[in-house]
């Protein structure tokens, strides 16, 4: 058990973490298009044809992962959250910071392929529906994340006036979902069900699932490639990163600061 | 004499009341953003009822937002504010105190004008009646709520813009249950379910947000 913990902690050293992903990305990377391309080719040539939307119900495999993963991420983003503001380190950060435009990314495209989708389905491109409404905040509290982040100077203060917000947020996440739904059965305006009919067909399902795999691969790699840039602009100066730039020789001694910390955690 | 509590209270509402163009100020803001909503919508009485809680809502809680950027910019400036959170008293009981003198001063005038303005949009007395009640009990969860965000960007530049972004999504529900407890009396149903869930965000409102507040305080002083 302790054994385990000492390795945990050991990735939390930025020096450790970034050589770990250096070593670990190709993988996210090849796992995310290979399941990617898999997962399309059942979703456009072997799924069958929709009997009561034809084609057009082909964009669920993109629009179905990416709801999926909007929500997820904000999660995740939150126990990084939490992991930053209570035991203040500093990669928790780094992941929570790197996790949010992705998490805004998947969020956009939630509403966009809906708004697509819902264009022939139902006639328009937006319902003041319960889902939709609640996926739209959610992407404004994606927003104000990064904006309180990105606002504050100090990078110690923008860590973790952030975290606090996005703890807030995931507080009252189900509280709006929950007051979005009271208002849609309040306001009966458009009659349109959501909910699609249970039973699917088994290559749609795993076309679903093969994308939502993909989706997440995707995440993991570009959150962790972001991740990387933001841990050797952090650590700039630091010994690690200076040997790993004279290593790949681009910036041979000019990166030479006074500052000097090693990227220790805590 | 008195308790130090009971001294931060007065002296939050007195330092607000000789600045009285302030209160001024986010009152007239009010009233004019009500105003305009007959203007851009229409004066039509059937139409001005179907949008009054709406109306009285929105700009109620624009109000609330805009008096917010008041609530610590200047005592974090000239250091009152550590001194405060440093003093034998209790961080989130300093910052409810602050929050019910805020409250007092910018929320209570709002709720005592909606019934002119309930008059304006032709509401009947029970729908102002509980338009009033709604906004007594609402309008403290928007100014708890509003604490966190005020304490995390309070000293940034530029923080009025910001802080909408970050409150904004935080204020649905209220929104949500205080517009559907006057609509509700319109059609005839009772609004005490919206009611009872206003009160209900109040009281969690009161437990949970001084203490986040205090912490996202500690956060900006450090």
């Amino acid at each position: 058990m302790s054994e385990n913990r000492i390795q945990w902690l050991k990735f939390s050293s930025p020096k450790n973490f970034f050589a770990l992903v250096e070593r670990l990305l190709p993988w996210f990377w090849a796992a995310a298009l290979i399941s990617a391309a898999i997962g399309l080719y059942i979703g456009f040539f072997v799924a069958p044809v929709d009997y009561q939307q034809g084609n057009s119900y082909r964009i669920m495999f993109i629009h179905v992962p990416a709801a999926w993963m909007s929500m997820f991420i904000y999660l995740i983003m939150a126990v990084y959250a939490f992991i930053a503001l209570v035991w203040r380190i500093k990669m928790a950060d780094v992941m929570a910071v790197s996790l949010a435009p992705t998490g805004a990314m998947f969020t956009f495209v939630a509403l966009w392929t809906g708004a697509l989708w819902g264009r022939p389905t139902w006639g328009t491109y937006w319902v003041w529906d319960a889902r939709l409404t609640s996926e739209l905040l959610l992407l404004f509290l994606y927003l104000g994340y990064i904006a309180l982040h990105a606002a504050i100077p100090d990078r110690q203060r923008a860590s973790r006036a952030a975290s606090l917000l996005a703890l807030v947020g995931v507080v009252n996440l189900p509280i709006i979902y929950f007051s979005v739904k009271w208002w849609n059965t309040l306001h009966q305006g458009a009659s349109i069900s959501v909910s699609k009919g249970a039973s699917m067909s088994s290559s749609m399902l795993a076309a679903l699932l093969t994308l939502s795999f993909s989706c997440w691969m995707y995440a993991i790699a570009v959150t962790l490639t972001r991740a990387q840039a933001e841990t050797l602009e952090r650590e700039r100066g630091a010994m690690w990163t200076n040997s790993l730039a004279t290593a790949q020789a681009t910036e041979p001694e000019e990166n030479n600061l006074s500052e000097t910390n090693n990227g220790a955690v805590v | 004499m008195s308790h130090p509590l009971l001294i931060l209270f007065k002296r939050d509402c007195s330092l607000f009341l000789r600045r009285r163009q302030d209160a001024i100020a986010i009152i007239g803001f009010f009233l004019v953003a009500v105003a305009l909503f007959p203007l851009g919508i229409s004066p039509e009485p059937q139409i001005l009822r179907t949008i009054a809680p709406g109306a009285v809502w929105i700009a109620a809680l624009f109000a609330i937002v805009l008096a917010l950027e008041r609530l610590f910019t200047d005592d974090l400036a000239d250091g009152t504010l550590e001194q405060q959170l440093l003093s034998a008293q209790p961080q989130s009981m300093v910052v409810l105190v602050r929050l019910a003198a805020h409250w007092l001063v910018t929320g209570l005038p709002l709720v005592l004008l909606s019934p002119l303005i309930g008059l304006q949009f032709g509401l009947h007395g029970a729908e102002t009646g509980v338009l009033t009640l709604s906004l007594i009990l609402g309008t403290p969860v928007l100014v708890l709520i509003g604490g966190i965000g005020a304490a995390l960007t309070a000293g940034l530049r530029g923080s009025g813009g910001l802080v909408t972004l970050l409150l904004l999504p935080l204020y649905v529900p209220v929104l949500v249950l205080g517009t559907a407890a006057v609509s509700a009396t319109m059609t005839q149903s009772s609004p005490e379910a919206h009611l009872s869930l206003l009160g209900a965000a109040l009281l969690v409102a009161l437990v949970l947000a001084p203490w986040a507040t205090a912490a996202a305080l500690r956060i900006t002083i450090d």
